[in-house]
């Protein structure tokens, strides 16, 4: 027998969350990088992560998609715990995890062939969607280029094809616009709009406010290992601009006095 | 300025250290290990006092020489050359030329090497501290044949940047420099033999370099002691002008460089296709096969273990043919069985953060583990069975044939296995991808001693059986345990290396996150 909470009275039982992470935590020696970080990421939104610097933000996505293992808490992925259940969550999923290597020896289509491959897809499905892929990434002229020798936004983009390549139901993509041109970002968005429509998730962390109240329905700051807000882009902003409320929130804006030699060159 | 360039060399290299605690016992080891060298050399130059002058000059200048030659070609060779005070760092600090170029080139004599030739340098005094003059002149051609060295260290990494930086260049020196490194044994021998031949080359070598740049320098003092003053006041001169002209050409590169930032160099565009993963079966273990057997051609680190494997037989024949006793030669196939199942103990190291993709995938950990094994099982087999046969055509004693060829298998398969538990569950430091092999890996250095050297003692106990038959067929004559350990080589080794694929899977499927962990230290 287990105690089963009492549901709340309610229109109806809400839809299974895409993404529920409850009381998720992590310390690094000393450092608490997360702090209790419990959220929903509705199934068909399209939810930003925005937060400044060493917020955690890295930590709770890799916590969230069984890449590192939290210390407290559970993440469910449209029901599926990750952590009791990691292979049948990471089927669900599709990651773009920030700050790691890439097996960058293998050429952009050996490599999101292999992800493909990894994941136990058949040969000429996987052959037919990394074309696909690499053409609506502009990556077509190079696919046969090592990825060792691509420029950082192409790493980016031939990142972002491994996490597509088995139509996962949740892409959980961390800062995957850094050093990618306009051009290739305005394709991803595209491609991500299309996907959100037709149904699928979307989780981007970012640092780059307009990008998120943009291209985002679902926002959620944070700092510190914390939560501080979270909820549609239009409840988190009241009114003001994305930028202007996440400043107010996370603080920490000097009002410099100083510097008053800087104007005198 | 110059102090100040000083000062941030020492910042940096104090900073290095108080990283880890680690990071200090790997510079204590290197530092023991120079200490020793350096104690050796001047240890012989000192006794050098005594000998008469045409031996000591011999043996200084050539020293010196080779000294010269090293700076100029290791950094380049081993893509490893010390980049702590890269001079295109300081381009937007409008830091005067001259001065620039004294404090790097004093900031280049910080360091295990820099410390070491000069101090070996400086004990040349010693030899020639026979008369103040000759003491004199050792301590002025020490001084100005240390700067010589450190600065055509960097004229030529400094001419070679952009060459060095392409990536192709680094993949491929770092290789080719194993070739020698491995062949070095025969290579000394054969020069020495060359010069037992050719009786006083050396010294005659010696008297020529000595009116060279390369040896005038360290030349000084022997010419002083032996009373040569016009022909030191020369030489004086010309290790002078050397330095001068060395300082020149390094200015006039460095200022280009400084202004023209190394180009890269364009990347080869290869037709497209899946290679490998379409030739392989699609399924992950093959997958993975496919990956690891491009990296075991594409990545310097790999490729580096793959180039010695040739050269294990040409150096056991060498030492065969020297000694008449071809015993260790017989043996070559076992030893190279290990090398290279041995050689994916550290796989999961070597993918660094990239095992990322692993984890992200979920894929079986005994999927990943066999696919690892057999793409080293691929090129291993082969080699391992021909190793195994050929020496045998050069020995001929054709009884012993069973015990060698199932001490291989058994060596191969157990090893195969081993290092599938090993690399499942520790890390050991290694260079990081794109890094040279030959790169002081980041990260803790006794954890990787342990791992290596307690994973090897596993592995004699695994192999006991096999050994402890074929000495009983080498001590007693008969061929009956040979062909014991023909059969039990093969079947217990792929007992070990099923059990190990699926010991070393299950642990990967557990620990994979923290494996994961670990490796994100050193990234």
């Amino acid at each position: 027998m287990t105690f089963q909470p009492p549901v709340p009275p309610g229109p109806s039982s809400p839809p299974v969350p895409a993404l529920s992470l409850r009381g998720l935590a992590k310390r690094f020696g000393d450092k608490i990088a997360v702090d209790g970080i419990s959220l929903d990421v509705p199934a068909g939104s399209f939810y930003g992560v925005v937060g400044p610097n060493g917020a955690g933000k890295t930590t709770t996505l890799s916590m969230a998609t069984g890449l590192l293992r939290p210390d407290f808490g559970t993440a469910l992925v449209h029901g599926v715990d990750v952590w009791q259940h990691p292979l049948e969550a990471k089927k669900l999923m599709g990651i773009l995890p920030d700050g790691v290597r890439l097996f960058d020896r293998l050429s952009g289509e050996q490599l999101v062939t292999y992800a493909g491959l990894l994941r136990g897809m058949d040969r000429e499905m996987v052959a037919s969607r990394v074309a696909e892929l690499l053409a609506a990434l502009d990556l077509g002229n190079d696919a046969g280029t090592l990825v060792v020798d691509y420029s950082a936004g192409m790493t980016k983009k031939i990142a972002l094809a491994s996490a597509l390549i088995h139509a996962p139901r949740l892409l959980v993509l961390d800062e995957p616009f850094e050093s990618v041109d306009p051009i290739s970002a305005a394709n991803i968005r595209d491609i991500l709009d299309r996907y959100v429509a037709s149904g699928g998730t979307v989780i981007v962390s970012s640092h780059v406010m307009d990008l998120v109240q943009r291209m985002c329905d679902h926002v959620a700051v944070v700092a510190g290992g914390r939560v501080l807000a979270a909820g549609t882009v239009e409840e988190v902003r009241a009114g003001a601009s994305l930028e202007d409320r996440f400043v107010q929130l996370v603080g920490g804006r000097n009002h410099t006095e100083g510097l008053e030699w800087l104007r005198t060159f | 300025m110059v102090a100040h360039l000083l000062r941030l060399k020492l910042t940096l290299l104090r900073n290095s250290v108080r990283r880890s605690p680690w990071q200090l016992v790997g510079l204590g080891i290197g530092t023991l290990y120079a200490l020793g060298i350096v104690v050796l050399l001047a240890g012989g130059l000192f006794v050098l006092r005594g000998q008469e002058i045409e031996l000591a000059q011999t043996v200084v200048v050539l020293g010196g020489a080779t000294a010269l030659l090293g700076w100029a070609i290791v950094p380049v060779a081993v893509s490893a050359a010390d980049m702590t005070l890269d001079p295109a760092r300081f381009t937007t600090f409008a830091v005067p030329m001259p001065q620039l170029l004294a404090g790097l080139a004093l900031g280049g004599l910080i360091g295990i090497p820099g410390l070491a030739t000069s101090l070996v340098a400086l004990a040349t005094v010693g030899t020639w501290s026979r008369s103040l003059p000759a003491a004199s002149g050792a301590l002025v051609g020490a001084v100005l044949g240390v700067l010589s060295c450190v600065v055509l260290s960097k004229v030529v990494t400094t001419a070679t940047a952009g060459l060095a930086s392409s990536r192709r260049f680094k993949d491929i020196s770092a290789v080719a420099f194993l070739i020698p490194l491995v062949l070095t044994g025969p290579i000394v021998a054969g020069i020495a033999r060359g010069i037992a031949g050719s009786g006083d080359f050396l010294t005659s070598l010696a008297r020529t370099l000595s009116w060279t740049p390369a040896g005038a320098a360290f030349a000084l003092g022997g010419d002083l002691a032996a009373g040569n003053y016009a022909a030191a006041a020369v030489k004086f001169l010309i290790a002078l002008a050397t330095l001068a002209g060395l300082a020149l050409a390094w200015k006039v590169l460095l200022q280009r460089a400084l202004v023209t930032p190394p180009y890269a160099g364009t990347a080869k565009r290869r037709t497209g296709g899946a290679g490998l993963f379409r030739l392989l079966p699609a399924t992950p273990a093959a997958a993975v096969a496919a990956r690891s057997l491009y990296y075991w051609l594409r990545d310097p680190r790999y490729a580096g273990a793959l180039v010695v494997v040739p050269l294990l037989p040409v150096l056991f024949l060498f030492q065969g043919s020297q000694s008449g006793f071809y015993g260790p030669f017989q043996f070559v196939g076992p030893l190279t069985a290990f090398l290279l199942a041995w050689s994916i103990s550290s796989d999961v190291s070597y993918d660094s953060t990239a095992f990322a993709l692993h984890v992200a995938t979920g894929v079986r950990g005994a999927d990943d583990r066999l696919g690892r094994a057999l793409a080293c099982l691929s090129f291993a087999l082969p080699v391992v069975l021909i190793f195994s046969v050929g020496p045998f055509f050069f020995t001929g004693d054709w009884d012993k044939l069973p015990a060698v060829l199932g001490l291989s298998l058994g060596v191969l398969f157990s090893g195969l296995g081993l290092a599938s538990v090993i690399s499942a569950r520790y890390t050991v430091s290694v260079p990081l991808p794109g890094d040279s092999p030959f790169k002081k890996p980041p990260g803790n250095v006794a954890q990787t001693l342990a791992v290596q050297f307690g994973g090897m003692a596993v592995l004699m106990v695994l192999v006991a059986p096999e050994v402890a038959l074929v000495a009983a067929q080498y001590i007693t004559g008969s061929p009956v345990p040979g062909w014991i350990t023909l059969v039990l080589g093969p079947v217990l080794g792929l007992a070990l290396f099923a059990t190990g694929v699926r010991a070393g899977g299950a642990w990967l499927d557990r620990r994979g996150p923290e494996l994961l962990a670990q490796l994100a230290v050193n990234r």
